[in-house]
């Protein structure tokens, strides 16, 4: 019978735990592709980042007379040529967290749980395809940003190269800060199962809590500001501190990617338990 | 084959389903019957592992859900037609959900034949109707070709068209031999689908038990009377043995005695009859007899 052949080939792809990681992976990537917010999101981004280079570089060589002394020393050619990863931060949190909430908002997450009922492999693999394509996306775009940015550095504006000491480490960073960044709207996603309550989580996180504590008396602001998610982070693709009260590169990244590691814990507990 | 044990779900201190025991077996349609609120989709997604009991189990082909490693060879379901991403293509929806249970891509194409969608496969979702919706969902039930297959509400939204086209599926389907359970709140539409019967009200289970025998069993040969005398032509039927029951108004309800012997009586004594007629017992009257003390959203009578 045709139902019969039909399962006996499809048998042979179905072996073992590896087979069904591979399910679920493969799943997951079409989902991704097969709507337009993902690739629109991904373009936007990429377009954020580099565009940040073009204004920001650019802005330099007429304003490069008049800053100080001090000014001109702490300036970081690389640093400044991925600063449009401060507003693309927001283009891949939300797409983190939009890649659970859309899910819950519209019940297609009862589908998908259907389908598979490993939870926590459902949801580790979404953030794992969708962290490995914004990696590919932010990373080639860092590099395209450092490109345009230092070309545009002439004259009397020092520009960096990537054999320059810790150049190359920033520039691979910001794809890593990126990465971390989707993850983390992804687990705030998938804890809060609502779009608004995600992005006012994320944003909460990344923007209005550096402004509440850059409120408080400075002593305090400068103990605690340097330990927030988005200020750890951030550090990685810095080639100077920012701050005299910045963590190193490596520091402020591990204790980001702790700060993932948390909330993707959380989410995998609560997962295991609750109704959807 | 899905078997559920003391199956009881709480929310808080409000109890959905409470104590259900049943299996529902292959080769027949399995009416899941019950007024909105009564538990079925509730007892549904336990089935599917989306909720967990709160206390006794549900099993499929005697495994937990939350087990299964490729769980759409054996039960597809359909829950919610709109649970579905607008912006995605029918085609696509379908492709993901194969593409996570390891069934062929060419599954898609089949299943978007059989339930009619195949024009508007790389069509947005979004932009379908309730019915479409629900063919669509009803395909991803099909996709991997399924020994159980569970609907929730199937006939909702669909045209009399789309009804009798799910009526004749889940009919072949249970003659394939497979286990199909169909939830309704409909019981006309039920009775024509259903060979079994599950009856829930207020989260427990008031009947298990094939369709003819829950009409069968309830069919009491009535005879309803109007007559302009009512409250003597009552007298005289008890006179005859009859048990009668006066409604407002002022029809009698008669049981015991043959419509015939009522209309010779009547003649005899020279009453005037408005109406004489046989009541047959249907299963719409069985169920508002089971469900009477359980329904929970009721609308306030006027007075």
């Amino acid at each position: 019978m045709n139902a019969h052949l039909v399962r006996t080939a499809a048998e042979g792809r179905r072996h073992g735990p590896r087979a069904r990681l591979r399910a679920t992976a493969r799943s997951e990537w079409v989902k991704l592709w097969s709507v337009r917010s993902a690739p629109a999101v991904l373009g936007a981004t990429a377009v954020v980042i580099v565009l940040g280079a073009l204004v920001l570089c650019s802005g330099y060589r007429s304003g490069w007379a008049s800053m100080s002394a001090s000014e001109r020393a702490a300036f970081d050619p690389a640093s400044t040529s991925l600063r449009g990863i401060e507003p693309a931060q927001l283009f891949v949190g939300a797409l983190g967290v939009l890649a659970v909430t859309g899910e819950y908002g519209t019940g297609l997450i009862r589908t998908t749980l259907a389908a598979t009922p490993q939870r926590a492999q459902v949801l580790v693999v979404k953030g794992l395809v969708l962290g490995a394509v914004v990696w590919a996306v932010t990373t080639a775009s860092s590099f395209g940003a450092f490109a345009l940015g230092q070309h545009l550095l002439t004259g009397p504006v020092p520009h960096a190269e990537l054999e320059d000491p810790g150049v190359l480490r920033a520039v691979l960073g910001g794809g890593l800060y990126l990465t971390l960044i989707a993850l983390f709207g992804t687990a705030l996603g998938a804890l809060s199962r609502s779009t608004p309550l995600g992005l006012a989580a994320l944003f909460g996180v990344l923007l209005v809590l550096p402004l509440m504590v850059g409120l408080l008396p400075s002593g305090l602001a400068d103990g605690i500001l340097p330990y927030l998610p988005g200020e750890a982070g951030s550090q990685v693709w810095h080639v100077m501190p920012p701050s005299p009260h910045s963590l190193g590169p490596w520091q402020g990244f591990s204790l980001f990617a702790l700060d993932v590691v948390v909330s993707a814990g959380a989410v995998l507990t609560l997962t295991r338990k609750r109704d959807v | 084959m899905i078997e559920a044990r003391g199956l009881t779900k709480r929310y808080g201190r409000q109890t959905a389903v409470s104590g259900l025991d049943f299996r529902v077996e292959p080769g027949r349609v399995t009416g899941f019957l019950g007024p909105n609120g009564a538990g079925k989709s509730t007892t549904m997604r336990m089935i599917l592992g989306l909720d967990l009991p709160s206390s006794g189990s549900v099993t499929v082909n005697g495994r937990r859900y939350r087990g299964m490693v490729w769980p759409l060879h054996e039960i597809g379901a359909l829950l919610d037609a709109r649970a579905v991403h607008p912006g995605r293509s029918a085609y696509n929806h379908l492709h993901s959900l194969a593409a996570a249970n390891g069934i062929p891509r060419d599954r898609v194409d089949v299943v978007l034949e059989q339930v009619g969608l195949a024009a508007v496969a790389r069509k947005r979702v979004g932009g379908f109707s309730l019915g479409m919706s629900q063919r669509l969902g009803i395909a991803g039930a099909l996709l991997g070709d399924p020994g159980i297959l569970l609907f929730d509400e199937p006939v909702n939204g669909l045209d009399p068209d789309g009804i009798l086209w799910i009526r004749t599926l889940m009919r072949s389907l249970a003659a394939e031999g497979r286990t199909v359970l169909v939830s309704s709140h409909l019981m006309s539409e039920t009775a024509l689908t259903a060979d079994h019967l599950l009856v829930i009200g207020e989260g427990r289970l008031l009947a298990d038990m094939p369709l003819d025998e829950l009409i069968a069993r309830d069919a009491t040969d009535r005879v309803e009377v109007r007559a302009v005398d009512h409250h003597r032509l009552a007298g005289e039927l008890r006179t005859l043995g009859g048990e009668v029951t006066l409604r407002p108004d002022g029809t009698l309800l008669v049981v015991g005695v043959e419509s015939a012997a009522i209309g010779e009586l009547a003649a005899a004594r020279g009453h005037v009859l408005h109406q004489l007629r046989d009541v047959t017992s249907s299963l719409e009257e069985a169920y508002f007899r089971l469900t009477e003390g359980s329904v929970v959203y009721r609308a306030p009578v006027p007075a």
